[in-house]
């Protein structure tokens, strides 16, 4: 084993930071390749229908542009995710506004915005479904709102992308009866109704590729190559071969430098990136298209929309009895990433806590919009959202502060997750909420704004939330990915990390050299990071779900112990009666400098020519997942989490702000300290925007508010002091014991913001984003609820005959 | 075409451009200064960001894109091209502050971001926190949630005490 030493644990430089700070980094917009042509795309004004004619403007000269329509595909007109629902080009139906339905490109960028308006297309419109209770009214026998169907009704309902049904216990029918006799008993039954709306990424670089297509000497179709700004090279390959029938070999994709993606970069490129080649093919020229910020806000994708119904039975002791989980996404158009995304909202739905029984009951539903995708968090954000709204509102109904709630019911170490995965590493959540609650002064706080909220305009109000976020790739999902990563030396003795794992900022470049330069016991400086080309770079999975440090990571200290391992007979010994044994991965001899490295790297290669070393991923043997049944080890390991939020909210303008956070994670070891506090206060940033401020405005499908002049995400100014606090608990699963880190600062700001509010005004919000307008409603309105909907699953009551609703007066509650 | 004569990074330059081309497209396209970048297009997100000054006056943070080239005519502008030449033995020392302190994750946002930065110390060399966020308030970064940028920015300010900042 290695020994944690001063290079994990140290924040050296980014690898690629010297090329940002100077702006001498090449994202693909900086990229010009010769004869280089534009491409742009035609896209549908409606939501729903059937394209009836294409007319082409005379005024354009059309014989100067590339077009290229469905019947260019030489392949599968498809995107392929998990199915092939997804056409690359509309054919003949549309499903969501702004869907492409033809490709333009010409040598002159400027040329094409005349050209793009001057193609009319005709449609026979059908009505659209933009909400999940029309797509449900359609999975229920109304044939009219029928938008999608499976391509094996045995599994799919109509609208209907994906269910699952989780449910503790072993035997489903013992599980029902105890599920029922528990509400039977209970002495409270709370039930709550939780909606999240879309949001965007808003990685502040649109989405862009450029794409070449070489054909061989009797003009058969070679090859194509594709470089941009992307998650997950090896998605676009896999999209790429069936778009052009070309095997994997002949697809080469290229990550360039990459400006931001938050998951708005893992599963688009494979749109943008086919579209790209399409053009490239037809016109014999390199294409570059990228999308401007409008055009990128319209058509690709955004957090999935949810609703989540709780129905729980608690006892007066404020111990949870049981509980019944209804989780639904809103999909978009098509099925894209929604399952998967719907496979971390359910698993993560019953949060933190212990239930007796659960039963989750979660459905990916299809509307007439741009399919939603992949977003940082990837469903847990939603569900936990509810979730942590739910317990702040149980223990109001049973008369308990929400943190004395919350000790009654948190998970640790040696008890089981409603999957029944045994807790076996160290959690200390009892701790952690004690040190959250601490360092944020949380209640001398709570009760100085108790004190003075009566008398003031501002009420202030201080909340928090509990949880967890799994890391790696749900259930058997590691397994399935089968990462592959190598290590090469370069000419002159340096190790070179291979993997297609892409740096947009997260820090992945870094990381994974200071492991490698950890294990191999060498300078950080002296670990090169290959540019993702799957040319070159073996498939080590894609850049999502808070893997590449632990998973990626795990398998580059592994690969560096193999380098190593084979390096050991070049190592030099000072003592040469040492006993030393090769065959123990990593093992140096003593006295060893990163000069023996670099002596033995140039000896190995002088007798050899190459070396490469590679480590595979192996599944933890302790670590079982059943698909069917939802239950086993639904990830290796957990990040768990306390974040506390303080807000002020102003009751002349009706908004709120968050005036100070304080965020406490245990992510196992800290791999770098200053890009891991990075990464905890970009994602609170983000969950304040998701929170209080970014609102994807939907008219007919379409988002409306498609600028950055009115999708409104934090500035610097509207960002309050984030304190951000690690607890580190080596985990096995990681290099030096690091766990996943991205995605979970996503999930725990909003409903710890909306419990601070509900301190704060007394009133009980439930749908997030929460605007000034949906303050300002509730306050000057209080039996309407949010966005007007009836509210019948927003009452408490108790099966005692008391019934505590909650209904939105401001009410004086202390800790 | 109209003929435009500007000083980037101190030399002057013209260029034969439409003169309501945007400042931005001429930066990038006619004079392959790629470091100036298009977020939005509508002045929001101030990763186009530019330094310019006209008669020696001072240094104006300005949104490329929303700049027709001819209004530049004659004016001073200052690139993060500018601010370290690439052949300048060091960076500046915002830019050293930024990479040290985690400014920067995707960088996107970072040649406007040190621009800002830039700027914002000129006014306030030893700007509070309140002048910090209002000084970048003009500049989105997605990735940092501005901690890290805060932090940098006053470790520069730091530096500059000690030293002479650039340009």
């Amino acid at each position: 084993m290695t020994t944690p030493g001063p290079i994990v644990g140290s924040s050296p430089i980014r690898k690629e930071g010297l090329a940002k700070v100077t702006g001498r980094a090449q994202y693909v917009d900086d990229i010009a390749l010769p004869g280089m042509w534009h491409g742009a795309t035609v896209r549908s004004t409606i939501a729903r229908g059937r394209i009836t004619s294409i007319a082409f403007d005379p005024s354009i000269p059309w014989d100067e542009f590339c077009i290229v329509t469905a019947a260019d595909i030489p392949g599968e007109n498809t995107i392929i995710h998990l199915t092939k629902d997804h056409p690359c080009l509309a054919a003949e139906h549309i499903n969501h506004p702004a869907e492409p339905v033809l490709l333009l490109a010409h040598p002159d960028k400027h040329a094409l915005h005349a050209a793009l308006a001057a193609v009319r297309i005709t449609y026979e419109e059908q009505p659209g479904v933009f909400t999940i209770e029309d797509s449900e009214a359609g999975a229920g026998g109304d044939a009219a709102k029928v938008i999608w169907q499976g391509d094996d009704p045995k599994h799919h309902s109509p609208n209907t992308f994906k269910t699952f049904l989780m449910q503790s216990g072993d035997d489903p029918a013992e599980h029902d009866a105890a599920l029922a006799a528990a509400f039977a008993s209970a002495d409270f039954i709370v039930e709550g109704e939780y909606r999240t709306g879309a949001q965007e990424q808003l990685y502040i670089e649109n989405n862009g590729v450029i794409a070449e297509a070489f054909r061989a000497a009797d003009g058969t179709l070679e090859s194509v190559t594709v470089s941009g700004s992307m998650q997950c090279p090896y998605y676009l390959v896999h999209a790429l071969t069936l778009v052009f029938g070309l095997p994997a070999e002949k697809c080469r994709v290229i990550q360039t430098e990459t400006g931001g993606a938050f998951g708005g970069k893992e599963d688009f490129p494979s749109v943008i990136g086919s579209h790209a080649a399409l053009l490239a093919m037809k016109c014999g020229h390199p294409v570059k298209i990228t999308y401007d910020r409008a055009e990128d806000l319209i058509a690709t994708t955004k957090r999935h929309p949810s609703r989540t119904r709780h129905r729980t039975a608690v006892s007066r002791e404020g111990k949870l009895l049981a509980g019944e989980i209804e989780v639904v996404i809103d999909g978009g158009a098509y099925s894209t990433l929604s399952p998967v995304v719907l496979s971390r909202a359910t698993i993560h739905a019953p949060g933190p806590y212990h239930w007796p029984h659960v039963t989750v009951r979660a459905r990916a539903m299809a509307t007439n919009v741009a399919p939603h995708g992949a977003f940082r968090g990837f469903g847990a954000p939603q569900s936990l959202f509810a979730l942590e709204r739910h317990m702040d509102k149980i223990a109001k109904a049973v008369g308990l502060t929400p943190e004395e709630l919350r000790r009654r019911n948190l998970l640790g170490t040696g008890m089981k997750t409603a999957t029944g995965q045994l807790l076996s590493d160290p959690v200390d959540m009892q701790g952690m909420l004690t040190r959250a609650l601490t360092e944020s002064n949380y209640h001398a706080r709570r009760a100085e704004f108790d004190r003075m909220n009566p008398a003031s305009p501002i009420k202030r109000g201080i909340g928090f939330a509990t949880f967890m976020h799994g890391s790696g790739f749900t259930g058997s999902g590691e397994r399935r990915l089968n990462s592959l990563v190598k290590i090469e030396l370069t000419r002159d003795g340096r190790p070179r990390i291979l993997v297609s794992s892409t740096e947009f900022g997260q820090g992945t470049n870094t990381i994974l050299a200071q492991v490698c330069a950890q294990t191999l016991r060498i300078p950080y400086e002296d670990v090169l990071v290959a540019q993702p080309d799957t040319k070159i770079v073996p498939n080590s999975g894609p850049t999502v779900a808070s893997r590449t440090a632990m998973i990626v990571g795990k398998l580059v200290e592994r690969a560096s112990q193999s380098l190593l391992t084979l390096l050991a007979p070049y190592l030099t010994f000072p003592d040469p009666t040492a006993d030393f044994d090769y065959s123990t991965a990593c093992e140096v001899p003593p006295n060893y400098t990163p000069a023996d490295f670099t002596r033995a790297a140039l000896s190995y290669l002088k007798q050899h020519g190459a070396l490469v070393a590679e480590a595979r991923y192996e599944s933890p043997g302790n670590i079982f997942w059943d698909d069917d049944k939802y239950k086993g080890e639904a990830y290796p390991t957990y990040a768990w989490a306390v974040y506390v939020a303080e807000v002020a909210v102003d009751t002349r303008t009706y908004s709120a702000t968050v005036t100070e956070f304080h965020a406490l994670q245990e992510v196992g070891k800290v791999i770098h300290p200053v890009l891991a506090k990075g990464q905890i206060e970009g994602g609170v940033a983000q969950g304040i925007g998701y929170a209080l401020y970014e609102k994807c405005v939907y008219v007919d499908g379409l988002m409306r508010n498609n600028q950055m002049t009115n999708y409104i995400m934090p500035t610097s100014a509207d960002i309050p002091p984030i304190f951000v606090h690690f607890d580190e608990v080596p985990s096995i699963h990681g290099p030096s014991g690091a766990k996943g880190i991205g995605e979970l600062p996503m999930d725990g700001p909003a409903p710890a913001i909306l419990n601070a509010i509900e301190h704060a005004t007394g009133i009980s919000f439930t749908e997030i984003p929460l605007l000034p307008e949906d303050i300002f409603e509730r306050m000057t309105n209080p039996g309407v609820a949010h966005s007007s909907r009836s509210d019948e699953w927003g009452t408490t009551r108790g099966s005692d005959g008391l019934n505590a609703t909650d209904r939105d007066t401001p009410s004086e509650v202390t800790a | 075409m109209t003929s435009i004569t500007l000083t980037i990074n101190g030399e002057r330059r013209t260029v034969n451009v439409p003169p309501m081309k945007r400042l931005l497209d001429v930066l990038r396209e006619d004079l392959h200064l790629t470091g100036a970048k298009e977020g939005c297009g509508e002045g929001e997100c101030g990763s186009c960001s530019v330094l310019i000054s006209r008669d020696g006056g001072p240094a104006e943070l300005t949104n490329s894109c929303l700049v027709p080239v001819l209004q530049a005519e004659g004016a001073q502008i200052t690139t993060i091209e500018g601010l370290a030449p690439a052949d300048a033995a060091k960076l500046h020392p915002i830019q050293q502050c930024f990479l040290e302190h985690g400014g920067a994750q995707c960088g996107i946002c970072t040649p406007g971001m040190v621009l800002a930065t830039h700027h914002l110390l000129a006014k306030y060399p030893h700007p509070t926190l309140p002048q910090i966020q209002e000084g970048l308030a003009g500049n989105l970064c997605r990735c940092t949630g501005y901690m890290r940028i805060f932090e940098a920015v006053e470790a520069a300010a730091g530096a500059s005490k000690a030293g002479k900042p650039g340009p």
